[in-house]
């Protein structure tokens, strides 16, 4: 026997014996037992003095390229173990990702801040400015200005809250006569008005958003307070088509590019002619429901070209200039998209209700 | 108001018409229909199975052999045998051994579907030939019940004697009721024929005007005095006409089937004859019309013939109406008077001692005009809201009294063997004259944006009864029909020719025209902003009602005894009160956020163990006269942010939770996130605050400069157990928006971006100890202060009182960070910076380093 043949032996040794390391410690231990200071491979240098002069170069090449072999199966053999034990550690760490998550409490805009927003942004792309008008309004500006002198018929379409003309705790009280008489407005047209008389003799586009209030039993279907969004453009040559093709624009931005609107004639005081808007009814596709009153349609806007009236109290000369007005409900899109049974659901601030939006 | 179909196709033929288009096309013209009822038809809730349910006629009616409450009828169906019916019906029952009857019915086969007329409510069966005692029964002789017509079981339907035998019963009887939802104070369309004549315009038909014409077939003649009756009119501002005719010899009985289902399909209870004719006509033309028994009317005191006398009522006049309430009128009503007291209020409703009865014989008939804001007026003011009221009240033409005078007339004769006196009293001082608008159809095109042909505008026109007449410039003189009391001005032209002409056919432009200067919102979207920012810091947004309970205001001030009252500091101005309110808990605009965060607290924790909400939103009070002239209400509308928190700091979870209750420091951490993102972190003071809805030792003011932007603090107890909240903290706060957002203008306009230094900072804690009044923030700010630019945060992060610090002492600890914009401090600066530091801390507040 050789001392190659030793050589080869240890060799062969070592291998099997670090395929047989089955831990880090193990691992460590084996590299002491061949590769440390008094390793088995490390102790066969010593022996190159026993051997001829012409093999010692020979001897010694071999040596390093089984210490370097080994040190390389070493580390491949050490990387093997670590990812066990990584394993090992990350099974151990696995959790039920199916658990809640540490509970936060976002916060929620109400219903009708989302859906007015979106009508501010809808109608500014038109170039409609928002103008904001009193809750508290004068009769003349809720309904004599706009054409609707008192105990008219037309009154009848509204159910008025009237403020109480004295003052309950002092004594001089903040009267006005007949002339002053005070009520919560019934809907968004007298900022009309309001206005017109403001910036006369500019043209205007502007929207109307605001609560409205109205003496109504409250119900599933009325509530006494709830918003509108009116718009009113005057200028020289405004005309029937222009508020057609606006309603139409705004209804194919809010419902929807395949919405389609139909327009009927209908009544208001304000306005001549005035007209109505209806949208298909998405509950039923058109068919026919006891939303729609089995018509297919939804009513969206009241509308209208502003009465000759209405445009001369706001100061604007009905020869000269011509106007369109249109009104829309708040509530009622979200109350027909989400199926909302109850329109109490709005106003009565039940957080489960407004947490889903 | 309900019209059936049959009824309208008696003035235009419609019945061609598939029912959906009609609908369809009256929507579209302003004719709005909010629903259909559809009767016998399919579609109806009981369709009349055309095969199976047909008419009939009753030949003989003979006894049943073995039974003694049904009799057999012989009935011919129009097939070749005749089938024998067996019936219980009272009318056959009694004509039991009768022959060669003529008796028209309603006859259903075997296999029909109708009601069960015996039992409660509608139940549907399907008829089975049965062996009745005997006898094969395969169809029977229906009912109106049966049929769905009447919600009673009473005799089996009576048809007309000229119906034919062995048609579809749905061709006579079926029909569709269509609900007509108008808008608007349009009395020309409050009727039958009113619709029939705008179909007629929007199907370009001719119009049967028959039920007009009644006067010339009667060969009546209307003078101012009839020899029946002395006729005034003492107040013709309130009352342009009056006509008084009279029919002699009445016989009441109940009116025909046909009139009798006219009206119960228009929704109206048959009474009898006379009753039923002012009532159909009413519907049908839409002049209310009143029936006097003649002869409750008084007779003059020297025996002359009655008066009519047509006056305001004398203040506080009474008179008990036909609906049997004593009531007083006021000095602006209108009444009928017979001279010796009123019979009617004019236009609302009859006395009931002039009302027409069994036993009345001689019928003196009203038909008037009254001003329609005058009739308006009292009906509300009685609240008295009668079919009449409501018609006059909407604008009636004066023109038509006579004519529906008449064609009432025409119909007692008629139906209850009346005879009318050929004399017709009519006394009219109020004849309107004709009116005639200047039309140029250049308008129409300039306001609706679409060229709708010169031919076409007139074929509309002309359609609708204006006649119209060339003027100068190819303009039209239009004249308006009488009816037509809504057109006032050429717009109104227009209108009529838009809604005719269809809406479906207009192209849909966009306005042309530069747009006007714009105006930027900025209020709004900084409205907007804190309302996002309040969400980003985990609060709900809610709307609560303006309108509020005033006792929420006491409540609120903790004193529910003595009321709130304008003189106190926390709720401005005089409150905005209603004269009507639909309950107390909502009469009275609110002067603070605060009692709507409150109850919507309350509600919410009967369900959620956690609230944090907020709303931005204005308060109302009053603050001067209002103004007409300017068109100032006198209303001060500010606008107010308002937050409240209660409920565990974190929700239950499965790992440890922080379930401790929210507190003062919760919601003020919100309130300083809200005021760094606005740049007022340093500018906001916060100061002890007393306001009596708050807790008196945790409750801040805020200030910034010298405004005042509001509280914040944890409620009161008493004021939480007024507002039913449950015993935890509750913390709110209510701030003036429109302050918050000037202050936040103004540091914004000031803010100076410094540089952000990248030099290593150095940490170091320092405790100091202070006399325990000492407010914790005017040590922060000394701090800083003292070691400006140096010291760049100083964060109080321990508080602590005990032995180690004495009685009536407190240390507080801070973490601080000195940094330099300029260079890494050496160990020496900083130790000369804490030592500046302590010297002026030590100085400003007497406090001293602990353990130094
Ligand atoms: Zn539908």
């Amino acid at each position: 026997m050789s001392l190659f043949d030793d050589l080869e032996q240890v060799y062969q040794t070592a291998q099997a014996a670090l395929e047989a390391t089955e831990s880090v410690a193990a691992l460590e231990s084996w590299h002491a037992d061949y590769l440390g200071r008094k390793g088995a491979v490390t102790l066969q240098t010593r022996s190159v003095g026993q051997l001829p002069k012409e093999d010692r170069p020979a001897f010694g090449q071999r040596v390093n390229a089984i210490k370097q072999a080994l040190e390389a199966a070493h580390e491949a053999r050490a990387r093997v173990h670590k990812r066990a034990a990584l394993a090992a550690t990350l099974a151990a760490g696995a959790v039920d990702v199916t658990l809640p998550g540490r509970p936060v409490a976002p916060g929620h805009l109400h219903l009708t801040t989302q859906s007015l927003r979106q009508l501010y942004a809808i109608f500014a792309q038109m170039g409609f400015e928002v103008y904001e008008a009193p809750d508290v309004e004068l009769e003349a500006y809720n309904f004599d200005l706009l054409n609707i002198p008192a105990y008219h018929p037309a009154r009848d379409m509204w159910d008025t809250f009237w403020v109480d003309p004295s003052s309950p705790s002092t004594s001089e009280g903040i009267e006005g006569g007949d002339e002053a008489r005070l009520l919560l407005r019934t809907h968004t047209s007298p900022g009309q008005v309001r206005v017109m008389r403001e910036r006369y003799p500019e043209p205007i586009r502007v929207i109307l958003p605001g609560k409205c209030y109205r003496y109504e039993q409250i119900t599933a279907r009325s509530e006494h307070q709830f918003y509108q969004v009116e718009g009113l453009a005057v200028g020289r040559d405004i005309t029937m088509t222009d508020l057609i093709g606006t309603i139409k624009q705004f209804a194919r931005l809010f419902y929807g590019p395949e919405n389609d609107v139909r327009v009927r004639s209908s009544y208001f005081p304000f306005t001549e002619p005035s007209i109505e808007v209806d949208t298909n009814c998405t509950l039923c596709g058109g068919k026919g429901c006891r939303i729609c009153k089995y018509t297919g349609w939804i009513e969206i806007a009241g509308a209208g070209m502003v009465h000759p009236v209405v445009l001369d109290n706001g100061g604007y000369n009905p020869a000269e200039w011509s106007g369109f007005a249109f009104g829309f409900g708040v509530e009622r899109p979200s109350l027909t998209k989400y199926n909302v049974a109850d329109i109490r659901y709005f106003y009565g601030n039940d957080l489960r209700f407004l947490r889903q939006f | 108001m309900k019209i059936p179909l049959s009824w309208i196709n008696d003035y235009v033929k419609i019945d061609d018409i598939p029912i959906d288009a009609l609908r369809q096309r009256l929507d579209l013209a302003g004719l709005e229909v909010g629903g259909i009822e559809i009767i016998g038809h399919t579609g109806a809730e009981l369709p009349w199975d055309p095969e199976k349910i047909t008419t009939a006629e009753v030949l003989s009616v003979r006894p049943h052999p073995n039974a003694d409450r049904l009799v057999l009828a012989e009935v011919d169906y129009g097939g070749p045998e005749r089938e024998i019916a067996v019936t219980g019906a009272p009318s056959l029952f009694a004509r039991s051994g009768e022959t060669g009857l003529h008796l028209k019915v309603a006859f259903a086969w075997e296999g029909a579907t109708l009601y069960d007329g015996h039992a409660e409510g509608w139940t549907q069966r399907k008829l089975k030939a049965t062996k009745v005692r005997g006898v094969l029964s395969r169809a029977m002789v229906c009912s109106e019940k049966e049929l769905g017509l009447a919600e009673e079981q009473t005799d089996i339907i009576y048809l007309p004697a000229d119906t034919p035998v062995g048609v579809p019963l749905v061709d006579v009887l079926g029909d569709y009721v269509l609900d007509f939802d108008i808008k608007g104070p349009f009395g020309h369309l409050q009727s039958v024929f009113g619709i029939a004549r705008e179909i007629a315009a929007l199907y370009d038909r001719p119009l049967r005007r028959a039920p007009l014409e009644a006067m010339g077939r009667l060969g009546l003649r209307a003078v101012a005095q009839p020899d029946f009756l002395e006729l005034v009119i003492a107040d013709p501002d309130l009352c342009p006409r009056y006509t008084a005719t009279m029919i002699r010899g009445v016989e009441i009985a109940p009116s025909p089937l046909w009139m009798q289902m006219r009206l119960r399909r228009a929704g109206m209870r048959p009474i009898n004859n006379i009753v039923d004719i002012t009532n159909y006509v009413m519907l049908e033309l839409g002049e209310p019309l009143h029936a006097f028994d003649y002869a409750d009317l008084n007779a003059r005191p020297d025996g002359d013939q009655p008066a009519i006398i047509v006056r305001r009522a004398a203040e506080g006049e009474p008179m008990t109406t036909l609906d049997g309430v004593p009531r007083a009128f006021d000095g602006e009503m209108l009444l009928i008077t017979d001279g010796a007291g009123p019979v009617a209020v004019a236009g609302v409703m009859g006395g009931l001692d002039s009302e027409v009865a069994d036993t009345t014989r001689d019928v003196l008939l009203e038909a008037a005009s009254f001003n329609f804001i005058n009739t308006r007026r009292t009906s509300q003011t009685l609240k008295l809201f009668t079919e009449s009221a409501s018609r006059f009240g909407k604008r009636v033409d004066s023109e038509l009294a006579a004519v529906a005078a008449a064609r009432a007339a025409e119909l007692m004769a008629d139906l209850a063997g009346g005879v009318i006196d050929p004399v017709m009293g009519d006394l009219y001082p109020g004849k309107p004259e004709p009116r005639a608008l200047h039309f140029d159809p250049a308008l129409a095109d300039r306001l609706l944006g679409v060229q709708i042909p010169r031919e076409e505008q007139r074929r509309i026109l002309t359609a609708l009864e204006f006649e119209l007449a060339e003027g100068a410039d190819e303009t039209w003189a239009a004249r308006v029909p009488t009816y037509r009391l809504d057109v006032e001005r050429p717009v109104d032209l227009v209108e009529e020719i838009a809604r005719v002409w269809g809406y479906d056919h207009f192209p849909h432009t966009l306005i042309d025209e530069a747009l006007p200067p714009l105006r930027r919102n900025l209020s709004l979207e900084e409205e907007a902003r804190v309302r996002d920012l309040l969400v980003g810091l985990g609060l709900d947004e809610v709307i609560t009602y303006s309108l509020i309970d005033p006792a929420d205001e006491p409540r609120l001030l903790c004193r529910p005894e003595d009321g709130a009252t304008s003189g106190d500091a926390e709720l401005p101005g005089e409150p905005v009160t209603l004269l009507n309110s639909l309950a107390p808990e909502r009469s009275h605009m609110r002067r603070t956020l605060l009692p709507g965060l409150l109850r919507t607290a309350a509600s919410n924790l009967r369900f959620l163990e956690r609230v944090a909400i907020f709303e931005v939103g204005h308060v109302f009070y009053r603050a001067a006269p209002p103004d007409p002239e300017s068109g100032e209400t006198g209303v001060a509308e500010p606008r107010r942010v308002g937050a409240l928190i209660t409920g565990p700091r974190e929700g239950r979870w499965w790992q440890a939770a922080d379930r401790a209750p929210l507190d003062y420091f919760d919601l003020k951490g919100v309130a300083e996130g809200l005021l760094e993102h606005l740049a007022l972190t340093d500018r906001a003071d916060w100061r002890r605050g007393a306001h009596p809805a708050f807790h008196p030792g945790r409750c801040a003011e805020i200030v910034v400069g010298e405004r005042v932007l509001g509280v914040l603090g944890e409620v009161h107890p008493l004021v939480r157990e007024a507002f039913a909240l449950p015993e935890q903290p509750v913390v709110a706060l209510e701030w003036d928006l429109d302050a918050l957002l000037d202050a936040a203008r103004a540091a914004d306009a000031e803010k100076e971006v410094g540089m952000i230094s990248t030099y290593p900072p150095v940490y170091e804690d320092l405790a100091l100890i202070v006399d325990e009044a000492t407010p914790a923030i005017d040590v922060q700010r000394a701090i800083v202060q003292a070691g400006h630019p140096l010291v760049t945060r100083a964060l109080l992060f321990d508080v602590y009182r005990g032995p180690q610090v004495g009685a009536g002492q407190k240390s507080l600890a801070f973490a601080l960070t000195y940094q330099s914009p300029g260079k890494a401090l050496s160990e020496k600066d900083v130790e000369k910076l804490r030592g500046r530091v302590i010297k002026k801390v030590e100085k400003a507040l007497g406090a001293k380093l602990r353990g130094g």
